[in-house]
């Protein structure tokens, strides 16, 4: 083992635990808003990067018709909904249409472009309408009414919602693989060490949207909202805060940094309908590293366990996944000794 | 849907018309629905075109879906032998389906012709002869070229499950008695997001030629890791490589791989010195006539082969006793015992007492990926 060896780990392992750390982050957001440990955060991943590749086809991909439907039970929910509570049946029109109106403009986006063989830029700027619209119908279908239960029973939620959308994901794109097409075909020589302009963009976009989460957490109002409704949502909904709308902003917000990785990670290996899984549990340890609240933490262990990865891969490749989830239990172990942690109910 | 509907009623209407009682009654279990529907739908097509009868004797064919789900298989080899009071069954086209129905078999003393290479326990398949091929027969397929090819040493990177630990094992017997050596031994899984570190290690060991086990569009990932890290030697695939999904998702890279196969699948390509050029030629022929050009796959390819060793195995066995008995199902399981070299379009079989794989190793055929298309070697 040399020196040029280790470059091309630790930036393997670099560009690798930049996509972890982005779903940590999303997986501590959901977490912190909502209370539910968002299992199927991978899903996501693989949503995005597939149905990128069918948009490549030129064919529309399931997943905008699962949109659609998924947009028709939530309308139907919410107009029931609204009537019992007010008997007021233009309001409640209204606020189906309301739920409605999204995912339709981007399903008729997607239908009509798909033929035409768009730009990848444009095919991508879809596939990230497309998935980021299923994040608030998950939340309103599977999680909103269940929004003050335990978070046990969430958990087993978001074990049914990861099985559903497997399977799903196995009806719409088939149980073979897709990779796409770099977004950017440069090739930059640092030493040894060969840097492909897809791992720029992945470590760049990673870095961009970790900041602008930053700058959106810390100085907007509605990110400040959202930061009140984690600390207490009780005390965030007296102060006039809905926590549905809340929980729906974070799940679309969670889809979107899933539909994001998809497309980062599209071009560098081969995507099933089942990869995201694993991908997300990676950046799950990750979160469970900064104890499900803190984003910093979540980030640094996101790349620590994309760094394990590549090293474990190299020296024991039989053994990687063992060694990478061996690793949280060390970790629990410190932070349950540690203390500090309150529950909040 | 519509096409399993279809297959009911046609096994609904054979099950009423069926009166005679001397007809040769088979059960299918295929799956037609589920993760492994992609093996058991072409397979349905196949019995679609299988002819009335064998050796004068009426088919009775009764197809059921087990969705690749192992208790239905269990539940639908029951049924077989219980209700239907079948002569054989055949499937499942998933190793997992097939396994437990094996159990099945050889308590209702029935034969089954698995569509998948299932392995069991020694003295398991006294009643279950398997028609895919067996690893072992494509690496001698694979080593007899390397060693013509004066490869020497060579880097193993397969998945971690079942697949890969069956080629390694098998590969690694084959090549040594042959003077070749596995030198380094990686493994990755199918949804791994980089191989880099693995490529990095098996290039570093520097052999002559590597050896990459995976399936499908899987098998695409871990060639373009290695092409990447500047590997210049001959990179060899298995069979389960051996679709268009390699190429489609490899591109470039995959240019100038060499993977083993089947011959069914390549017929019009196999060396006229193939034994099974004939009968795989009239296969894709039939099977495409039927479902249009380009439709050929090797899971057809098996159904099509059931009959032809039933159509080898059922005379032999009419001598010794009538269909629906006890003592047809052991005439027809010691016919395929000693059934011999038997040409099929898969390969040719000779299966024996202690034998129920039989591929021999002619089996075998090595493609190279030339210009993103199938090259026999």
């Amino acid at each position: 083992m040399d020196l040029s060896i280790v470059g091309i780990l630790l930036l393997d392992g670099i560009t690798n635990g930049a996509v972890y750390a982005l779903l940590g982050l999303a997986t501590v957001l959901v977490f912190t808003v909502t209370r539910v440990i968002f299992i199927p955060q991978g899903e996501f991943v693989a949503y995005g990067a597939l149905t990128l590749a069918i948009f490549q086809t030129g064919k529309v991909p399931g997943t905008v018709w699962l949109l659609l439907l998924m947009a028709l039970l939530a309308a139907v929910m919410d107009v029931r909904l609204t009537w019992q509570h007010t008997r007021n049946a233009p309001k409640a029109l209204k606020a189906g249409v309301f739920t409605l109106l999204l995912p339709v403009v981007v399903a008729g986006l997607s239908i009509w472009a798909a033929p035409r063989q768009f730009p990848l830029l444009v095919q991508a700027l879809l596939t990230v309408g497309v998935v980021t619209a299923f994040g608030p119908l998950v939340y309103r279908l599977a999680y909103q009414s269940l929004a003050d239960a335990s978070s046990l029973t969430l958990l087993i939620v978001s074990v049914g919602v990861h099985f559903a959308m497997t399977g799903l994901g196995l009806l719409f794109f088939g149980a073979e693989g897709f990779r796409n097409p770099s977004f950017w075909d440069a090739r930059f020589n640092l030493g040894p060490v060969a840097v492909t302009g897809q791992a720029v963009i992945i470590v760049g976009v990673s870095l961009a949207l970790i900041g602008l989460l930053w700058q959106f957490f810390e100085h907007t109002l509605y990110g400040k909202a959202l930061r009140a409704t984690a600390v207490n949502r009780l005390g965030a909904r007296l102060m006039g805060i809905s926590s549905h709308a809340a929980g729906q902003s974070t799940f679309a917000m969670a889809a979107l940094i899933g539909a994001l990785s998809g497309l980062l990670i599209g071009p560098t290996t081969t995507v099933f309908y089942d990869s995201g899984f694993l991908i997300g549990l990676k950046g799950f340890v990750a979160a469970v590293i900064g104890g499900l609240h803190s984003y910093p933490v979540a980030a640094v262990g996101a790349l620590f366990v994309g760094l394990v990865e590549a090293f474990g891969s190299f020296w024991a490749s039989a053994f990687k996944e063992v060694i990478v989830f061996t690793l949280i239990l060390p970790i629990l172990v410190w932070r349950s000794m540690a203390g500090g942690h309150s529950e909040e109910h | 849907m519509a096409f399993t509907k279809s297959l009911i009623t046609a096994a609904a209407a054979l099950v009423v018309s069926g009166t005679a009682l001397a007809d040769l009654t088979i059960g299918v279990s295929l799956p037609l629905t589920g993760p492994a529907s992609g093996l058991g739908i072409p397979m349905g097509n196949q019995i679609k075109l299988w002819p009335t009868s064998i050796a004068g004797e009426k088919l009775k064919v009764i197809v059921l879906d087990d969705a690749t789900d192992p208790t239905n298989g269990v539940k639908n080899a029951k049924r077989f032998v219980t209700e239907d009071k079948v002569d054989l069954m055949m499937g499942s086209a998933a190793t997992p389906v097939a396994i437990p129905m094996a159990a099945v078999a050889a308590e209702a003393e029935t034969v089954q012709l698995a569509f998948s290479p299932a392995v069991l326990a020694a003295g398991k398949d006294g009643w279950t002869f398997r028609l895919p091929q067996s690893n072992s027969v494509m690496a001698h397929a694979m080593v007899a070229l390397m060693k013509k090819q004066g490869v020497k040493t060579v880097g193993f990177l397969g998945y971690t499950d079942a697949y890969g630990e069956s080629w390694l094992k098998d590969f690694t017997a084959e090549a040594e008695k042959n003077g070749i050596k596995v030198i380094a031994t990686e493994r990755f899984a199918r949804s791994d997001t980089s191989v880099t570190a693995q490529a990095l290690k098996l290039t570093s060991a520097n052999p002559d030629a590597m050896l990459i086990v995976a399936s499908g569009s899987g098998a695409a990932m871990p060639h373009m890791a290695i092409v990447d890290r500047g590997y210049k030697g001959k990179i060899y695939q298995t069979h389960a490589a051996a679709s268009r999904d390699l190429m489609r998702v490899g591109g470039k890279a995959v240019e100038g791989a060499y993977v083993v196969s089947g011959p069914a699948v390549i017929a019009e390509q196999l060396p006229d010195s193939h034994p099974s050029k004939k009968v795989a030629v009239e296969f894709v022929s039939q099977y495409e006539k039927a479902y249009g050009a380009g439709s050929r796959n090797q899971f057809a390819g098996h159904a099509y082969d059931a009959i032809l060793v039933l159509d080898k195995a059922v005379p032999i066995a009419l001598k010794k006793a009538k269909p629906g008995t006890r003592e047809f199902r052991v005439a027809l399981r010691d016919a395929l015992d000693s059934i011999g070299r038997t040409v099929v379009a898969h390969g040719v079989l000779n299966w024996t007492k202690d034998d129920h794989w039989g591929f021999t190793n002619e089996t075998g055929v090595m493609l190279k990926v030339v210009n993103g298309d199938w090259k026999v070697e």
